[in-house]
């Protein structure tokens, strides 16, 4: 038989190896449910369907397109291809103007619409989210 | 252009002493003499004193706009604050290196003074283990981002510094989290000399606790200090975004705190050795990432100013050769103490201390792969994605319940075995109480979902086994009941916060109102003034309750000269009750401000019940440091 020591040994690790595996599996699992994709203005016109997850979309701010009410803001993001109209009440970052980069998070109505519910801050004038570069091309 | 001089070359000699100490070290390693020369002390001492000279070089540079340093071009400005000329100093990557580096001289030199009554070999080889970090940030330095790059011809004005990073909670965030992260790397460096030197024993366990006590205290208000300046200055009014940044100082904190608790069963038990050792490496390990993450341009974050490939190579083979030294280290040299059998039962203070290290572990792999996993994804399959707080609250929140109850129970459990009967009355009662303070909250608010209801009842059920404790077991256990209740009471503040907060998003023009709940707001006027280095536009805002009392909020807007940035500035009325939040910001060449005005429940008691919590720690350290 296996001394005491030994079985205390084994329990310990098939109870770490267990533990690991399930919160692995779990990680994964709620990953998997909870990520944000990144698209561009041209990747939206390109997709064969549209699904009700939340996603970003990033470009310019189309010159003259941000309309202002009370309770909304309405602009169009470009990437100088394709252009997709916004809508969102909430608070804009300093910097949000137009002919600037901008990332918007929310939901897709359709090919050409977009719910948004978060614009994303930038902090300097001449910082250009990484995503924002690549969608727009190197204009 | 003397002061950039000076600290240029004094770095180099820095350099120098920081060679010479590893040739004298290891002949005096070899020595029969059981002391350490005063040679060494003197070497590392003066070590230290050059790189502090050279820092003060660099301040020196700073203060007085020096153009001719690339590093003061690229971050200072003529209109700046003096205050901000200084914070400046470490505001940017080649000087908060040079920060790490003057840290990482001054801690090794008072572990040499401060630890003599542990054996030569171990203190020397610590010595050597912490040199090969330090000689690693000379060559980064010196290679990749000297602070005292010379420019040609001289600029007249200089860059400026981002104008977020202006604000007094940021001037000493950096410095304050660096001292955490260092002291880390002294927790490092004696646990690989302690394994080499078969030194890992209860007399090793109290002495570096206290360095581990402090990295932690550090590291807990730097990440405070943050996340408070993140409230007040970022305009979301939040105080967590599970930003990637953020999540980079919180993981070396999981780790940290999972080492002052089994710290605690190497202490008292003597088991648990490789854990620690392994616990150690992978927070200084954590700690280095995250200035990789950060300082590389990885990360594509707030704090993303630099962005220099060749930088982020250099770290992460440094990373890298350390991770597989150390671990060489470890496999090769670590042997448990096999002599005596040890009993381990399953209701036992250092049983309930390894589910905690459980959860801890658990918590970091969650904060690690949500924050690496995109990069990874991006380098793989060239997809952009982000994982926001849901994937974080989803996966943390339940698991808070279990950990909240270990936090209550573990520290009433006996060392080595307790028994059942131990769980008496008052135990129970405390279980009555809080059940019955939960539910008449619960009436008052409303449901909030079963996993928030059973979270609250756990909260409280620490909150006052803690307060029990502290008072009827005379004051035995303070440090930890100050930390604990502090932790029951964070939780249950951010849990009331998050429920209980509300906001409005406006578009406002000056004289327009709104209303808000049972309040009106009303824009009455702007006023702008020109200040040394910015424009601010101040909005005054009257906030009318239903009984017709008002007070008065004045959120700004700053316009920096250089760089040209536009900064909000909250104002806040803070009570004990809530916060009062109103920002404003400008759409440009428009006549609408966006007005958010959130009225936040117990905000205050977040920040008061982290301060608790660093207190228990404090009140360790003193009660370790007065026992000797």
């Amino acid at each position: 038989m296996y001394g005491k020591k030994v079985k205390l040994r084994i329990l310990f690790l098939f109870l770490v190896l267990a533990s690991i595996i399930l919160s692995v599996y779990l990680i994964l699992k709620s990953l998997e449910e909870n990520v944000v994709y990144f698209l561009s203005p041209s990747e939206i016109k390109n997709l064969t369907e549209i699904n009700s997850n939340k996603i970003r979309i990033g470009g310019m701010v189309k010159n003259k397109s941000i309309i202002i009410k009370s309770e909304e803001i309405n602009f169009i993001i470009t990437d100088f291809k394709n252009e997709i109209n916004v809508s969102y009440s909430g608070s804009v970052p300093n910097l949000f103007a137009e002919g600037k980069g901008a990332v918007a998070e929310g939901y897709l109505k359709d090919r050409s619409y977009f719910n948004a519910v978060k614009i994303l801050a930038k902090h300097d004038e001449n910082y250009m989210p990484p995503e924002v570069k690549e969608a727009i091309g190197d204009k | 252009m003397l002061a950039n001089q000076i600290g240029y070359y004094s770095l180099i000699s820095g350099f120098f002493f920081s060679i010479l100490i590893i040739p004298v070290s290891i002949k005096n390693f070899n020595n029969k003499n059981q002391i350490i020369d005063n040679k060494i002390f003197s070497i590392s001492f003066f070590q230290f004193f050059f790189v502090l000279v050279s820092f003060f070089g660099l301040i020196l540079s700073f203060v007085n706009s020096d153009f001719s340093n690339e590093a003061v071009f690229n971050n200072s400005h003529t209109t700046k604050p003096l205050f901000y000329k200084i914070s400046g100093t470490w505001g940017n990557h080649e000087g908060s290196l040079l920060l790490w580096l003057l840290v990482l001289t001054l801690f090794i030199f008072i572990f040499l003074i401060k630890s003599t009554n542990q054996p030569k070999k171990y203190r020397i080889l610590t010595l050597l283990f912490q040199q090969v970090i330090i000689i690693g940030f000379f060559l980064f330095l010196l290679k990749t981002s000297n602070p005292f790059n010379y420019l040609f011809p001289i600029p007249k004005e200089g860059l400026g510094l981002n104008p977020i990073l202006q604000d007094p909670a940021l001037a000493i965030h950096p410095p304050i989290l660096y001292l955490g992260y260092v002291g880390s790397s002294i927790i490092f460096s004696s646990s690989l000399a302690a394994v080499v030197e078969k030194h890992i024993s209860t007399v090793w366990a109290k002495h570096i606790k206290v360095w581990i006590l402090v990295s932690w205290i550090f590291l807990t208000f730097g990440i405070m200090l943050g996340s408070i300046w993140a409230y007040y200055e970022l305009g979301w009014g939040g105080f967590w975004f599970w930003d990637p940044v953020e999540n980079v100082s919180l993981m070396p904190w999981f780790c940290l705190t999972a080492l002052v608790h089994c710290i605690l069963v190497l202490e008292k038990r003597l088991l648990l050795s490789s854990w620690t050792v392994i616990l150690s490496i992978a927070t200084f390990m954590l700690s280095m990432s995250g200035t990789f993450l950060v300082r590389s341009g990885i990360l594509n974050s707030v704090h993303t100013f630099a962005n220099d490939p060749e930088r982020g190579i250099f770290i992460l083979i440094f990373l890298f050769t350390l991770i597989f030294f150390s671990l060489a280290i470890f496999f090769i040299f670590h042997k448990e103490n096999n002599q005596k059998i040890v009993e381990i039962y399953w209701l036992s203070k250092e049983t309930s201390i390894l589910f905690n290290n459980w959860f801890l572990m658990y918590f970091l792999s969650v904060v690690l792969i949500g924050t690496v996993y995109p990069i990874f994804l991006e380098v793989l399959s060239d997809e952009k994605i982000s994982v926001g707080p849901p994937f974080y609250h989803k996966l943390i929140i339940p698991f808070l319940i279990p950990f909240l109850i270990f936090m209550s129970i573990g520290p009433n459990l006996n060392w080595i075995k307790s028994k059942v009967k131990k769980i008496n009355i008052k135990i129970i009662l405390s279980f009555l109480f809080s059940l019955l303070i939960s539910l008449l909250i619960l009436r008052k608010i409303g449901y909030v979902g079963l996993i928030n209801t059973i979270l609250i009842l756990a909260a409280f059920y620490l909150f006052f086994i803690t307060i029990k404790d502290f008072f009827l077991k005379k004051f035995k256990n303070y440090s930890q009941n100050f930390s604990h209740f502090g932790f029951s009471l964070l939780i249950l503040s951010i849990l009331f916060n998050s429920i209980l907060s509300s906001e409005k998003i406006t578009n406002l023009k000056v004289g327009e109102k709104f209303s808000f709940r049972e309040e009106t707001i009303i824009f009455e006027s702007i006023e702008s003034t020109e200040n040394k280095n910015y424009k601010s536009i101040i909005g005054y805002f009257k906030i009318k309750d239903k009984q017709n009392n008002s007070i008065q909020l004045k959120p700004e807007l700053r316009i920096y000269n250089q760089p040209i940035i536009i900064t909000s500035e909250a104002d806040i009325k803070t009570t004990l009750h809530y916060d009062k939040f109103l920002v404003m910001n400008l759409v440009k060449d428009n006549e609408y401000f966006n007005v958010r005005y959130q009225i936040k429940p117990f905000m205050i008691w977040i920040w008061i019940s982290t301060v608790l919590i660093i207190i228990g720690g404090l009140l360790s350290l003193f009660k370790r440091l007065y026992e000797k």
